[in-house]
């Protein structure tokens, strides 16, 4: 029903009102707490830390609080809040061979120092539900574990053994190491430096990356990975304020460190070597940084002057389409009034019709009066 | 900082606000070349900055804006003013320069020394402000172009020998090419890349 | 945050006036200014992360926040309308981050955002428009590549867009495209009008007001200047033409306004009225009455100010 007369604002008013009372639920749960979500759903809060691109895991929770659990959502609110930060500078590069390991996994190496740290994962959990976790009332404390053997103080990243024995690809920054790119305050121009395109994987929809690093082991993209390690942990944030001129510690953040080893034929001028993928990502999210880090290979096409056929090869295409903030924008905007526009078209379509019935029409005519000639 | 303020000379006392202002005027004087338009912001410039100069500056040059400037000025107040209220930075090389300010009866820099963007990037230019000695009682000069209806005639004086030739050869880079703002005391005249000047008598 | 940003009351933090940071605010206005030098080029910005989604006029938003001042009226419109839901929010987000005055009237507002229209009353000197862009690049859909669209720009190679357009004709007996309808300005870029009806294009045509044009999610900031050259792109043997209806409004009788398609019922009854609710109420307060206004004031869906 067309309706002309002022309604717009008081429609948008009682959706705000709508939408806080389908986030509330049922009256008689109780309201779930922010440090409850922050605690107990740790891994969505990781999830909305990456791809909300801010490190900060109460106001993760509170947004997952807030979006109903929408991870894409609750990553919008922390960019929308990130864009308003002051910004003091750069931390100092982490230094994640310092990492306090929680967990550290190798699939190139049965042992190595430090050994496999397998710590805390879903891998070989049977995907059979508990349950007991139904009871609201906690089912008991977590069963006590023997204590455990500290871990090894030295946990050297295994690219860099392979790369004291000179088989891995050298990665040294560029000259005069300048302060990487920031997708987030200029453009973008392309062809995309490895600063940018780490960066807006960083950023990028888990499930997009996910789907495009598939990709490529399935074929779309030359590439034959072994992980090389993922490490989770703590890192310390280190900060140098112009009026000190020395480092200060911010203090730590939880981090999730893929490196992908993949093989590479060598070319003229490089003997055969392997080389990296590499994803860095905040909080426990080793799905996120094992799909980045197949991807970065996959972009590194163009400085190993392999052919960029694939999509995950493909910088433009996986940059531009990775941001689910910019993605669920656009693609929901769509559900906005387009009458003017789809106006235009119901002209165009009605009017080509039309024109197309007038000539076959004449075209009957014509042979009708054509028909009784051809009869004589 | 307070001894700084006292010996520079104040920028902006409501940055928001008077920056805003600024900045429109600017906006109509590039939208509109050949057009004078008036900064009635008082801020205190320093020697060798007109005040249109110095507000046009303030409004829209920060750390991430090197700006061009005459030794003289660049050695002098003027270059702690600029370096103090906006963070930029002082380049020597006018190629690197996002924004110059030149005498424009000084017979060098030539326009030609300034960066005159690339044909992918021709937004990656110069702006140049030009001290002119008055915006009127010069060289009438026919511009013709966008933003203007039909033509329009500027006469600003104390312009180089040869001025009006560099600033046509200028525009015939379109869409490459510097962006010029003229400036006397609290006026401006924005003369964009895309201005054609059709005559000069 | 310094004092002097902060519009909150009690010290406590508060936005930027309009919403972004003045150091933002700097390089839109810089990218605003260039825009305005080269007719039609789309300048690359760093767009911002706003609080409303990406594709619902955030680079109209960060255009409206970096030139809006005290003494500015501003209009917002969706689909010619000033009710329309994205219209209504956008205007209610400057209401309370920029305090601004806002307006209905087209000839009393210094700034008009814009999705998809430009209002029917000529626009003024002075006057500046604001258009939400969702594709800033007119060669998109024929050369998804950035670094190739860049090139052809760079050259002014538009064959391949006269090529599409030929096709059109060839197939259809005209161009098919209705709205975005490519323009080149001022005889050298090839321009995204924004997905306004084809209708709207000759607006453009040396308009005395100031048009400029933000793409948030794909960073980039066009301007056209006012007089300056917007020509449709078209072909000797078939000129550019607008859409034209069979009836006038039918709230206001208006004959050569753009008009929306309104179902009434189920029985395939239809209406149509002024896309340009502005220009629609100004008509009726004039006295101007379409065949339906009586019909449609009855069911309380206008307000028939002859009537009250």
């Amino acid at each position: 029903m067309y309706v002309a007369v002022k309604g717009g604002e008081a429609a948008i008013l009682a959706t705000h009102d709508l939408v806080a009372e389908a986030r509330r639920g049922d009256e008689s749960v109780p309201e779930i707490a922010v440090a409850q979500i922050r605690e107990q759903m740790g891994l969505a809060c990781g999830r909305v830390m990456n791809e909300g691109s801010l490190y900060d895991p109460d106001l993760a929770a509170l947004a997952l609080k807030q979006a109903q659990g929408d991870a894409i959502e609750a990553a919008f609110l922390m960019r929308a809040y990130r864009t308003t930060l002051p910004r003091f500078g750069s931390s100092e590069p982490l230094d994640t061979a310092k990492m306090a390991i929680r967990r550290r996994v190798s699939a190139t190496y049965k042992d190595l120092p430090g050994g496999q740290v397998l710590g805390p994962t879903y891998d070989y959990t049977h995907r059979l539900f508990d349950f007991a976790l139904m009871d609201e009332a906690a089912p008991g404390e977590v069963q006590a574990r023997p204590a455990a053997q500290p871990l090894d103080a030295s946990m050297p990243r295994v690219p860099d053994i392979l790369g004291a024995e000179g088989l891995m690809e050298e990665e040294a920054p560029p000259e005069g190491d300048p302060r990487p790119f920031d997708l987030t305050r200029e453009p973008v121009s392309f062809p995309a430096e490895r600063d940018v395109r780490l960066q807006a994987m960083a950023r990028g929809d888990e499930g997009f990356l996910l789907g495009l690093g598939y990709s490529v082991q399935r074929g779309f993209g030359n590439s034959h990975p072994f992980v090389g390690e993922v490490r989770v942990g703590e890192v310390c944030v280190e900060f140098v304020p112009e009026e000190l001129g020395f480092a200060v510690d911010l203090g730590e953040i939880t981090l999730t460190e893929c490196q992908m080893v993949n093989q590479f034929a060598g070319s003229k001028d490089v003997p055969p070597q392997f080389t990296r993928g590499y994803g860095l990502s905040f909080g426990h999210s080793e799905r996120k940084a094992m799909s980045m880090s197949l991807v970065d290979r996959a972009l590194k096409a163009r400085e190993f002057g392999e052919a960029a056929t694939y999509p995950a090869q493909q910088d433009e295409f996986v940059l531009y389409h990775s941001d689910n903030v910019e993605a669920a924008g656009f693609v929901e905007h769509l559900k906005l009034p387009h009458y003017v526009d789809f106006q235009g078209e119901l002209e165009l379509i009605r009017r080509i019709r039309r024109e197309r019935q007038e000539r076959q029409d004449k075209h009957a005519d014509q042979a009708n009066e054509a028909l009784p000639e051809a009869a004589e | 900082m307070a001894t700084n303020e006292t010996l520079l000379g104040a920028g902006f006392s409501d940055p928001v606000f008077q920056s805003q202002t600024a900045f429109r005027a600017l906006l109509a004087a590039l939208s509109e070349p050949g057009q004078a338009r008036e900064l009635a912001i008082a801020v205190a410039p320093p020697a060798g900055l007109e005040p249109a100069s110095a507000l046009a500056l303030l409004t829209l040059a920060d750390y991430e804006t090197p700006i061009w400037l005459p030794a003289a000025l660049r050695d002098g107040p003027a270059g702690a003013w600029l370096r103090f209220h906006c963070g930029a930075a002082l380049v020597e090389d006018p190629a690197r320069a996002a924004f110059a300010v030149i005498d424009g009866a000084a017979l060098e820099p030539k326009l030609a020394a300034f960066n005159s963007g690339d044909d992918q990037f021709p937004d990656r230019s110069t702006t140049v402000i030009v001290q002119c000695a008055a915006l009127t009682g010069g060289e009438v000069v026919t511009l013709e172009g966008p933003g203007i209806a039909g033509t329009c005639e500027i006469a600003p004086s104390g312009l180089r020998p040869g001025f009006w030739a560099e600033l046509a050869a200028n525009a015939a880079l379109y869409p490459c090419g510097v962006d010029l703002i003229l400036s006397q005391g609290a006026r401006l005249i924005g003369l964009p890349r895309s201005t054609q000047i059709l005559e000069t008598r | 945050m310094n004092a002097h940003q902060s519009v909150g009351e009690n010290n406590k933090p508060a936005y930027n006036y309009a919403y972004l940071d003045e150091q933002t605010k700097r390089m839109i206005r810089r990218a605003l200014l260039k825009a305005v030098a080269i007719p039609g080029y789309q300048v690359p910005f760093g767009s911002r992360e706003m609080p409303l989604a990406r594709g619902w006029g955030t680079g109209g938003i960060q255009v409206t926040a970096a030139i809006i001042g005290p003494d500015d009226r501003l209009k917002v419109i969706d689909q010619g309308a000033d009710d329309t839901t994205n219209a209504v929010s956008i205007r209610r987000f400057f209401e309370r981050t920029a305090d601004a005055r806002t307006t209905e009237a087209t000839d009393e507002a210094t700034i008009i955002q814009t999705r998809h229209r430009i209002p029917e009353a000529p626009l003024k000197s002075g006057q500046i428009m604001v258009y939400q862009v969702p594709q800033p690049e007119p060669l998109r859909k024929l050369e998804p590549h950035e670094a190739e669209t860049r090139k052809m720009h760079a050259w002014a190679e538009y064959g391949l867009m006269q090529v599409k357009l030929y096709e059109n004709i060839a197939r259809f007996g005209e161009v098919t495209t209705t709205y975005d309808y490519p323009v080149m300005v001022n005889g050298r870029y090839v321009m995204a009008p924004s997905p306004i009806p084809k209708f709207d294009n000759p607006k453009m045509q040396r308009s005395p007001a100031l048009q400029l044009f933000g793409a948030g999610r794909e960073k980039r900031i066009y301007a056209v200047p006012p007089h300056t050259s917007v020509r449709s792109l078209d072909f000797e043997d078939h000129p550019f033409r607008i859409q034209s209806w069979e009836q006038p409004c039918g709230l206001c009788g208006a004959a050569d306004s753009y008009l929306d398609e309104v179902v009434i019922d189920d029985q395939g009854g239809r209406m149509f009225v002024c896309s340009d609710s502005h220009h629609c109420e100004t008509r009726r307060a004039e006295g101007h009455r379409g065949a339906m206004l009586a019909d449609a004031s009855a069911l309380h869906l206008v307000e028939d100010e002859a009537k009250s």
